[in-house]
């Protein structure tokens, strides 16, 4: 199984029936795709539609498109509003949970994922209304990039919010923030403990009951 | 409302002006408006909208042309010449959050004076800002955005003026409407009365003063 597949395979099994979820462009997106059998969830995409489904060939329509405007289909039950409704419903705490890539998330929990100042910078967009307001917020990323650690002990870069996430999914460990600290609960199939604390500049505490990624 | 024909809508707009205009990546901007924009050789306009769209498309050929002065947008990332002419400083860019830039626009049409939002919090977004606590909660004072125009895109006009917006080209669209002292529209579909039944106009005529004919 590729990292990417691990990742979103896991942040699915957060999914619950009826919520209302918002997927972040990347990896996030492929959350959609494992989705747990018999579950009925709500995808918003935040320019402006709940039903979100992949497009279907031949059915495009150049008026129903995701984030990025690229085409989409919507599932039976579908709606669309404005920009204002979409980020009441973000703010507003209506979303259950969103699923958001990262630069960097540090020792308590803060994310930066929205500019690299002086080299990168595309604007925050929707991320830090999601993260100030959805009611659960789970990082989707790899470990590491270019084999720098991406849990570190304070975020360089610009944070995105103060509010903490509550789950990070990387392609090697699950981690919480139970008061405020980074907790190892899951390795991935094949990782030590070891593995993940190497790959990680943050403290890690370990949990009592960690275990390997249910898969 | 007034049928205005193209060339006549654009030539309203002087060099210098603030522009709203509609649309997520390109859906639900109006097209026709933008290329007679950039046909007139418009200068030193202030855009406000949600992004900068691409190279080629919506408001990215406004950027391309060197017509904007500064653009206020929550994305920019996926416009590389808004990136190159901000480096440069040969454009300005003000990034504000998505659900922040909207409700500023929305407190701009409703007659309100500014917004409380607790998105941007504790980060570089506060700069300047005044911060609120209520209820021992804090918020940022973000205050109510206008323009000299609004650009807007709808899917059906009627001949009042009445409009309705089809699947996530409505975005910003129905917002900046309200916001802005003259609003031009350009409507894929113009219909007589009636077409659009009461319950389903989503802006209302007497606020819209341009329909761009088709003819």
């Amino acid at each position: 199984m590729d990292a990417q597949t691990i990742i979103a395979k896991r942040i699915a099994q957060e999914l619950r029936d009826g919520m209302l979820v918002n997927l972040g462009i990347g990896i996030p997106t492929l959350v959609a795709r494992y989705v747990p059998a018999g579950l009925h969830v709500y995808f918003q995409s935040e320019n402006g539609l709940i039903g979100t489904a992949g497009a279907v060939d031949g059915m495009h329509h150049p008026l129903l498109t995701d984030a990025g405007g690229k085409p989409v289909s919507a599932l039976p039950g579908a709606c669309t509003f404005d920009s204002a409704m979409s980020f009441g419903l973000i703010r507003g705490g209506h979303v259950d949970m969103t699923v958001l890539g990262a630069l960097q998330v540090d020792a308590a929990g803060q994310l930066a994922n929205w500019m690299v100042p002086g080299k990168m910078v595309p604007g925050m967009g929707g991320a830090m209304d999601l993260v100030t307001g959805a009611k659960r917020v789970i990082v989707a990323m790899q470990h590491t990039a270019k084999g720098q650690p991406k849990i570190v002990k304070r975020c360089s870069l610009p944070l995105t919010s103060v509010r903490s996430v509550d789950l990070v999914v990387t392609d090697l460990a699950v981690i919480g923030f139970p008061g405020g600290r980074a907790t190892l609960l899951e390795t991935a199939p094949g990782v030590t403990v070891g593995q993940v604390r190497e790959a990680t500049q943050a403290e890690l505490a370990v949990s009592e009951r960690v275990c390997a990624m249910a898969l | 409302m007034k049928t205005i024909l193209l060339k006549d809508a654009v030539a309203l707009i002087p060099d210098g002006a603030s522009v709203m205009i509609g649309g997520f990546m390109g859906v639900g901007t109006p097209e026709r408006l933008v290329d007679e924009l950039v046909r007139q050789g418009k200068r030193d306009l202030t855009v406000i909208a949600n992004d900068n769209a691409l190279p080629g498309i919506g408001i990215g050929k406004l950027i391309s042309a060197g017509a904007v002065k500064k653009t206020i947008a929550s994305h920019i990332g996926l416009n590389p010449d808004t990136q190159k002419k901000m480096l440069a400083r040969e454009l300005e860019v003000d990034l504000v959050p998505q659900g922040t830039l909207i409700e500023r626009i929305r407190a701009g049409g409703f007659g309100l004076g500014g917004v409380l939002t607790p998105t941007g919090v504790g980060t570089v977004v506060e700069k300047g800002k005044q911060r609120i606590e209520l209820d021992g909660k804090p918020y940022l004072l973000e205050t109510a955005l206008r323009a000299d125009f609004a650009l807007v895109e709808a899917f059906l006009a009627d001949y009042t003026g009445n409009l309705y917006y089809a699947l996530t080209a409505r975005n910003f669209n129905p917002v900046i409407a309200m916001a802005a002292d003259t609003v031009i529209v350009e409507a894929e579909n113009i219909v007589p009365v009636g077409v659009i039944a009461p319950d389903h106009v989503m802006t209302p005529a007497p606020v819209v003063d341009y329909i761009v004919s088709h003819a």
